[in-house]
């Protein structure tokens, strides 16, 4: 089992975790200015990446707040949480080399 | 009514959501139904928690741990997010206490006395009857006397609140209870 690190909760069980999809996108702050095909990119395009993923967790069984995490959806292994608000660490913080990993904006 | 195989057998010392009405021997671990209590969560801004801890006479535990004065307890659900439990004859004093003290601020209080139900889990073999069915390690010393969180037991949500080394307070929903009383005896009897 996975021991996933809750930033309120110190580790526990990946039973007691949900998963929230991508992190850090962000709803347009005018949502009547914007065109049909950039709401239906915010709505369903997501980065879908192989290797480095920032993405949204929630600690359900738990103390039930969301998170976000980084993970490394080839080895499955995770790098980092961090509470919901904070910025996405960068490469370095997260120990890895700039040239690995593209980072999408 | 409506007979079913569920009603064929009721066993008369529980409570119609399952809870034991007296106390029930789990192999050398005793449970005892925890009395009537008036329960309520609060969702309270940190820099706000001071004053809610003022209205309620104790103040507000720090993280995964739980404060208790007298009769009154509080119990830390996440960060923003507390279980209060106290008599329930103080319940309308408790309600209009937060709301005078709170000065406007914003709060949430909301009456979960009916929702939960609580038990505790006594004996030396409390601890590793829980561990039959939850994932943490509740060695006392990664789980101490004092530490409360939500967990699940098997598949069924609760709240964990180690009272003294081998006294544990379980709460959880009603609907959960016949699951877990029933995971509990027959766990009981396996170990």
């Amino acid at each position: 089992m996975l021991l996933i690190d809750c930033p309120h909760c110190g580790p526990r069980p990946e039973l007691e975790f949900r998963y929230g999809g991508e992190a850090h996108v962000a709803r347009p702050a005018e949502p009547a200015t914007v065109d049909d095909a950039q709401w239906m990119a915010f709505l369903y395009l997501r980065s879908n990446p192989k290797g480095l993923h920032f993405e949204r967790w929630r600690h359900m069984s738990g103390c039930g707040r969301f998170f976000n995490c980084a993970r490394d959806t080839v080895s499955d292994k995770i790098l980092k949480t961090y509470p919901a608000g904070q910025a996405r660490p960068s490469l370095e913080a997260l120990g890895l080399a700039p040239v690995d990993h593209e980072v999408r904006a | 009514m409506r007979e079913t195989l569920m009603d064929a057998a009721p066993h008369p010392s529980f409570d119609e959501a399952g809870l034991p009405l007296t106390a029930l021997a789990l192999g050398a671990t005793k449970l005892y139904p925890a009395p009537d209590l008036a329960r309520f969560v609060l969702r309270v801004r940190p820099e706000d928690g001071a004053r809610a801890a003022a209205a309620w006479g104790l103040s507000l535990p720090d993280a995964l741990r739980a404060s208790t004065h007298k009769d009154r307890h509080v119990l830390w659900q996440g960060p923003d997010e507390f279980l209060l439990l106290a008599l329930t004859s103080e319940k309308q004093e408790i309600i209009d206490r937060l709301q005078a003290e709170m000065g406007g601020k914003p709060y949430s209080l909301v009456d979960v006395s009916h929702r939960n139900q609580a038990f505790l889990l006594t004996g030396e073999g409390a601890q590793q009857l829980l561990e039959t069915g939850c994932m943490l390690d509740l060695d006392p010393a990664s789980f101490p006397v004092g530490m409360t969180t939500r967990t699940l037991f098997a598949k069924a949500d609760l709240t964990l609140w180690r009272r003294d080394t081998h006294t544990f307070h379980i709460e959880l929903w009603r609907s959960f209870m016949p699951y877990v009383m029933g995971l509990l005896q027959q766990s009981a009897v396996a170990a």
